[in-house]
C-alpha cells in the first residue's frame, strides 16, 4: 500500500533531489552574498546604477592605484647589494636558529634542576597557600579559594588586570576607530577602505541565523551562570566575561551590526566599563581602608555556599563580567568596521 | 638529568613550546606570525605555571564537605596568576593586532622587511 501523492511537483523530496543535483540553491533567496565574478561575467553588465557594479568600480580603482604604486618597490637592487642582502638573511636564520637551540638548551638544563613534579614537599607550596586554604572561608566566606585569593586578599591586583584590560580596549580604540561623520580626507580614504574591505561578507545567512537563535540564549545564560557561581564553583569574572563577550559576538555575525546597534552602542559601552571600574575601585578602597584601620566594614559575609554569600566578592565578580564582555565585543567590533 | 626531565614532562613541554615561540618570533618576517609565535610563549608559561601548582592526587581548591586541610587541596597561587597572564595576554595580542593593522593600511603590507623598506622610501621623498 503505497501512498498516492498528487502534487509531487511542489513535495520536499522533489526540492531535496533538485537541491541534492544542483539544480537549484535552497539558500540563494535569504543570503546576499556578492561574488565578484558575478557583474563582469553577467549579461547586465551595462546596468551600471547597481550598487554591486559602483562597488566593483572602487575595487578597480583602488586595484589600479596599488599596480601604480607596485614598480617603485618591485624594482630590485643591484646584484652586489642582493647578494649581500642574501648572504645576511641566512646568516640571520643561522644565528637566530643557534641562539633559540641556546635558549631551549639552557632552560632545559634549568628543568633537570627543578623539584620533581606534582610532589607535596616542592618550596612553592608554602605558608602562603596553606594559610589561603586554612583561613579562606573564614576570611573571604568564598567555597572556591581562588576566586577568594583573586578578588579579597589581591583584589586590587585583580583592580589592576581589569584597567589592563580597559586601557587596551582604549588604545585598540585609539588605533583603529574610524570617524563615520569626520570629513577629513585620510579619515575619508580609510572609510571607503573598510567599506571596500567588508564587500565579500555574506549577509544573512540562513543557517548561523537559525543556529544563534538556539546557541545565543544559552550562551548568555551560561556566561551569566558562570560570573554569578564565581565565588561556588570554578570560573568567575574574567571566563564568565569572555564566554558572554563571545555570545555577543555571535549574535552581531548572525544578524549584523543594525541589530545589535539597538542596545549596545559606544555609549552604553563606555558608560557600562566606567561604572564598572568605578564601583570595583569605591567597594574595594573602603574595604581597604576599614581592613586597614580595625573598623567594622559592615559587610555580612553570609552562609558559606548560598548564592548571596562571602560580602562583596559577588558585585566585584559582576563587575569584572561586564568589564571582560564589553571588551571582548569592542575589541570584535573595532576590529571588523573601525567602530561600535 | 634526562630521567629528572621526563619526571618533570610538563616543564620540559612548557620550555620546548617556549623556545618554538621564540623561534617562531625570529625567523618569520610575517606580523602576524609574529604575534602567533608571541602567543605560544604565553602558553608555555601558563603550562608550566599551572605545572608548578599541581599536587599528586588532590583537589581543586574549592570547599567541600568543609575539609579545610592543607594535605587536600593543590596550590591556589599559581592558579590566579595564570589569570593574571592569560588577561595580560589577550590585551596585548590585541593592541599588537591593532598595530599590525595600521601597519598595513599604511605600507600595504604585513612582510617587515616590505615594511621597513618602504619607510625608507618615504623619507627619501
Amino acid at each position: 500500500m503505497s501512498r498516492k501523492k498528487d502534487n509531487y511537483d511542489s513535495s520536499h523530496w522533489l526540492k531535496f533531489k533538485k537541491w541534492i543535483n544542483g539544480d537549484v540553491d535552497l539558500l540563494a533567496q535569504g543570503m546576499e552574498a556578492w561574488m565578484p565574478g558575478q557583474e563582469t561575467t553577467g549579461a547586465d553588465h551595462s546596468n551600471s546604477s547597481r550598487p554591486g557594479n559602483q562597488r566593483l568600480e572602487i575595487y578597480e580603482a583602488i586595484r589600479e592605484e596599488e599596480l601604480k604604486n607596485l614598480p617603485i618597490f618591485a624594482k630590485g637592487f643591484d646584484k652586489s647589494v642582493a647578494h649581500g642582502l642574501d648572504f645576511f638573511r641566512k646568516a640571520y636564520r643561522f644565528m637566530s636558529v643557534l641562539l633559540c637551540a641556546g635558549i631551549i638548551a639552557v632552560l632545559l638544563w634549568t628543568v633537570s634542576y627543578l623539584p620533581i613534579f606534582g610532589n607535596a614537599g616542592n618550596p612553592d607550596n608554602n605558608e602562603v597557600s596553606a594559610r589561603y586554604i586554612e583561613k579562606g572561608l573564614q576570611e573571604t566566606g568564598a567555597v572556591n579559594i581562588v576566586t577568594g585569593m583573586i578578588l579579597d586578599y589581591r583584589a586590587f591586583d585583580t583592580f589592576g588586570e581589569s584597567c589592563v584590560l580597559f586601557i587596551a580596549s582604549c588604545c585598540v580604540l585609539v588605533l583603529l576607530r574610524i570617524d563615520a561623520a569626520s570629513k577629513d580626507e585620510t579619515t575619508k580614504k580609510r572609510r571607503k577602505e573598510a567599506a571596500y574591505d567588508r564587500l565579500y561578507e555574506p549577509k544573512n545567512d540562513i543557517i548561523l541565523q537559525k543556529c544563534a537563535c538556539l546557541l545565543v540564549p544559552i550562551i548568555l545564560i551560561f556566561g551569566i551562570y558562570i560570573v554569578l557561581n564565581g565565588h561556588l564553583s570554578p570560573g568567575g569574572g574574567f571566563s564568565g566575561g569572555a564566554v558572554l563577550g563571545s555570545g555577543l559576538i555571535l549574535y552581531l555575525n548572525a544578524f549584523g551590526f543594525k541589530k545589535t546597534e539597538r542596545f549596545f552602542t559606544e555609549k552604553v559601552y563606555r558608560r557600562m566599563t566606567l561604572c564598572a571600574l568605578t564601583f570595583y575601585c569605591l567597594a574595594k578602597s573602603y574595604s581597604f581602608f576599614t581592613g586597614a584601620n580595625h573598623l567594622d566594614s559592615g559587610i555580612p559575609l553570609g552562609t558559606p555556599g548560598a548564592i548571596l554569600s562571602s560580602g562583596l566578592i559577588l558585585p566585584l565578580n559582576i563587575c569584572v563580567g561586564l568589564v571582560v564582555a564589553c571588551t571582548m565585543y569592542a575589541f570584535y567590533t573595532l576590529f571588523r568596521k573601525g567602530g561600535m | 638529568m634526562l630521567q629528572h626531565m621526563l619526571l618533570n614532562m610538563e616543564e620540559t613541554a612548557s620550555v620546548i613550546l617556549f623556545g618554538i615561540g621564540f623561534t617562531i618570533l625570529l625567523l618569520h618576517q610575517n606580523l602576524i606570525k609574529k604575534i602567533m609565535g608571541m602567543n605560544i610563549m604565553d602558553t608555555a608559561v601558563y603550562l608550566f605555571l599551572a605545572a608548578k601548582g599541581y599536587i599528586n592526587g588532590r583537589m581543586v581548591p574549592i570547599v567541600v564537605d568543609g575539609i579545610q586541610d592543607v594535605s587536600a587541596y593543590i596550590n591556589p597561587v599559581p592558579s590566579g596568576l595564570v589569570l593574571t597572564g592569560i588577561v595580560v595576554s589577550v590585551s596585548t595580542t590585541a593592541l599588537m593586532l591593532a598595530l599590525t593593522i595600521r601597519l598595513y593600511e599604511r605600507y600595504g603590507s604585513l612582510d617587515l622587511d616590505q615594511i621597513l623598506l618602504r619607510v625608507k622610501e618615504d623619507e627619501r621623498t
